[in-house]
């Protein structure tokens, strides 16, 4: 109990961190923190194996692309003075987070949760899902990394 | 309830005590340990009362005292909190991965059986791997905290190796989950207890005779994927002869270079702990762990028929004591290697990592599923 | 116990946090963040469906969508580096004309 709220008051400040920090490198890391946080509530929420793959793919590969992209093309110098734009768009963000908010708030759920096995979210429960009812889907992500790797080389070439 | 978290709590600090000592002692021999490879006398200098105990007294005393005692300096330019925060995310994961590192067998103490191991998760190495991906930040914040080329090259450099080689370490034990059949570490170490005949089907009498008689280690099962692991986890601990991104002659010791005092110990400890976590991953993996050769839950059962019965406190020191003595076994070799190759150019760790080791850990994938299946087959 | 309902609404608020950033922000690398941010929070609720559902299908989604993660950031950030090699310039309101 106190550690999702706890969590949940952490994630909500780093998340805040990662959306007005004028430093960008400062909102990288506020980020990483975030999906370390929500990789710890994966793990409360009885699902270990995506939060260390949360860890693993998340916070220890993109993030450092990010930072990596972030060091190559340094923007700090390019931040213009007034970062920010406020107005109608953050009007309009609050109003959907209020909107989300209401929308969730129902009394539905089953007041006692479902009660997990031993094996729910182990890794072979997740591997055997993987390979029998959604081995298409997954043979369809390994083409699309294959996709996204070729185009992120094309892209990012120096033209000579 | 209090008492089960008082065992948990008492086997964490005995973890983190035996490895951040080691981490030290690990000093100490390197830097005596190459003073006897290079034919000099290393370090010697400093002594209490005259007792300078062969460069003891020099590495575990006044290095420290020396480290801590310095002014702590942050470039002027630099950035104040990422500078001071990145040496704590190089020591972290460093330390953290001993939770699931088994270092013994279950102990019975009465009707509580004591599981040697701080946590048993059952995503076990794949902590490890996540633990291993999250000490990148500390290269890679460190290097741009410090407002330095120099040290933004190091650390670029550094964090682009480190990815590399992650993936090859990866694949490199996917062979052994194969083998083995389980994520978990301590199932892996009780899996290297049988010995190899018992896997092998009646047919292959030859076989049998020849390694049927083996322990069932990693290193007799998985040759090829203990030489890729051990350069990758070298790489990963940017050891040399992978030490360019930090690389002392060259680049002015890359990303430490704005670093002195306590930060600079830190990612100091930071290194040994890596490497004592490498030598302790290559022993579970590997080399059965904690496993003595023959050496079963009641004592010794050799291959030729012979038993020795031990009692059951006596067991478990052995293995401890075995364990101990491959970790230290391991971080020694680490340190060998150190001192006797030179060091990698900077395309050459790219190709390696790239061109060499990812092949050959798919091949060796697909190599072992083969023989899985030949051997369930037949 | 924690209900779902908190779960929810802290995925409801994380998203909204990320909807501010990319609307916000005027450094598209920050709008990128903002938008791994939305991608967290909706795998925060998928979890928490899982768990309180009891079925697995949660977490493989959350898995793909982890996956697919990856490719849109690897190529978002490819996308960055190329139009900073041309326009000089990580800020997406000089980039609103579809010509010079």
């Amino acid at each position: 109990m106190i550690i999702f709220y706890t969590l949940a008051v952490l994630l909500i400040l780093s998340s805040l961190m990662v959306v007005f920090q004028r430093n960008v490198v400062h909102c990288a890391m506020a980020l990483v923190a975030a999906l370390f946080l929500i990789a710890i509530l994966f793990v409360t929420l009885q699902a270990p194996m995506v939060g260390v793959l949360q860890i693993l793919v998340y916070a220890g590969a993109i993030m450092v692309l990010f930072l990596f992209v972030i060091m190559l093309l340094n923007p700090t110098s390019l931040e213009p003075r007034r970062g920010l734009s406020w107005g109608f768009g953050t009007v309009v963000a609050l109003l959907l987070a209020v909107a989300l908010a209401a929308l969730v708030s129902h009394d539905e759920a089953p007041a006692d949760p479902f009660a997990a096995t031993e094996l729910f979210g182990a890794p072979e429960s997740l591997a055997k899902s993987l390979f029998t009812d959604f081995v298409l889907p997954f043979e369809i992500a390994s083409v699309l990394l294959l996709i996204a790797i070729v185009g992120a080389v094309v892209l990012a070439k120096r033209e000579h | 309830m209090i008492v089960d978290f008082g065992i948990i709590a008492l086997k964490a600090f005995l973890v983190l005590f035996m490895v951040l000592n080691l981490a030290g002692v690990l000093g100490w021999i390197e830097r005596k340990g190459s003073a006897l490879m290079q034919d000099r006398i290393g370090a010697n200098r400093a002594s209490i009362l005259g007792f300078a105990g062969m460069g003891l007294i020099n590495t575990l005393v006044a290095d420290p005292v020396k480290f801590l005692t310095k002014e702590d300096f942050i470039p002027p330019r630099g950035d104040k909190f990422l500078h001071t925060l990145a040496p704590c995310m190089a020591l972290f994961p460093a330390l953290v991965t001993f939770a699931v590192i088994p270092f013994g067998d279950a102990l019975q103490i009465g009707e509580r059986v004591i599981n040697l191991q701080v946590a048993n998760l059952n995503i076990g190495i794949l902590y490890v791997f996540a633990m291993g991906s999250l000490g990148v930040y500390g290269i890679v914040i460190g290097a741009w905290a410090s407002n330095n080329k120099f040290s933004l090259l190091g650390g670029v450099r550094g964090s682009a190796q480190m990815i590399s080689y992650e993936v090859a370490m990866g694949l490199s034990v996917i062979g052994i989950l194969m083998v083995y059949g389980t994520l978990e570490l301590q199932e892996i170490a009780r899996g290297q207890g049988t010995l190899i005949r018992e896997f092998l089907p009646e047919s292959w009498r030859f076989l049998k005779a020849a390694i049927g008689w083996l322990p069932s280690w990693g290193i007799f099962l998985q040759p090829l994927a203990f030489l890729l692991f051990f350069t990758a986890a070298v790489a990963e601990t940017k050891r040399v002869p992978f030490d360019l991104p930090e690389g002392e002659s060259e680049i002015v010791a890359g990303y430490h270079v704005e670093y002195s005092g306590g930060k600079f110990l830190m990612f100091f400890a930071g290194e040994f702990a890596e490497i004592v976590t490498a030598a302790a991953l290559m022993t579970t993996l590997f080399f059965g762990g904690w496993q003595v050769p023959y050496l079963l839950r009641d004592g010794f059962h050799f291959p030729w028929g012979a038993t020795w019965l031990l009692p059951h406190l006596a067991v478990t020191l052995l293995q401890v004591g075995a364990f101990a003595v491959k970790v230290v076994f391991f971080c020694w070799l680490q340190i060998l290697l150190r001192w006797s190759v030179p060091r990698f150019r900077y395309d050459q760790v790219m190709r390696l990592g790239w061109k060499m080791l990812l092949p050959l850990a798919l091949l060796n994938v697909i190599v072992t599923a083969l023989v899985i299946v030949a051997v369930q087959q037949l | 116990m924690v209900p779902l309902n908190h779960y929810l609404i802290l995925s409801a608020a994380i998203f909204a946090i990320g909807v501010v950033g990319v609307v916000i922000r005027r450094n598209l690398i920050v709008v990128l963040m903002s938008i791994e941010l939305m991608l967290n929070a909706v795998n925060l609720t998928f979890i928490a469906f899982s768990r309180f559902l009891g079925s697995m299908e949660g977490q493989v989604i959350v898995f793909f969508v982890m996956a697919v993660a990856a490719a849109e950031a690897v190529v978002g950030l490819a996308i960055i580096i190329s139009v900073f090699r041309h326009r000089q310039s990580l800020d997406p309101q000089e980039m609103q004309l579809l010509k010079w």
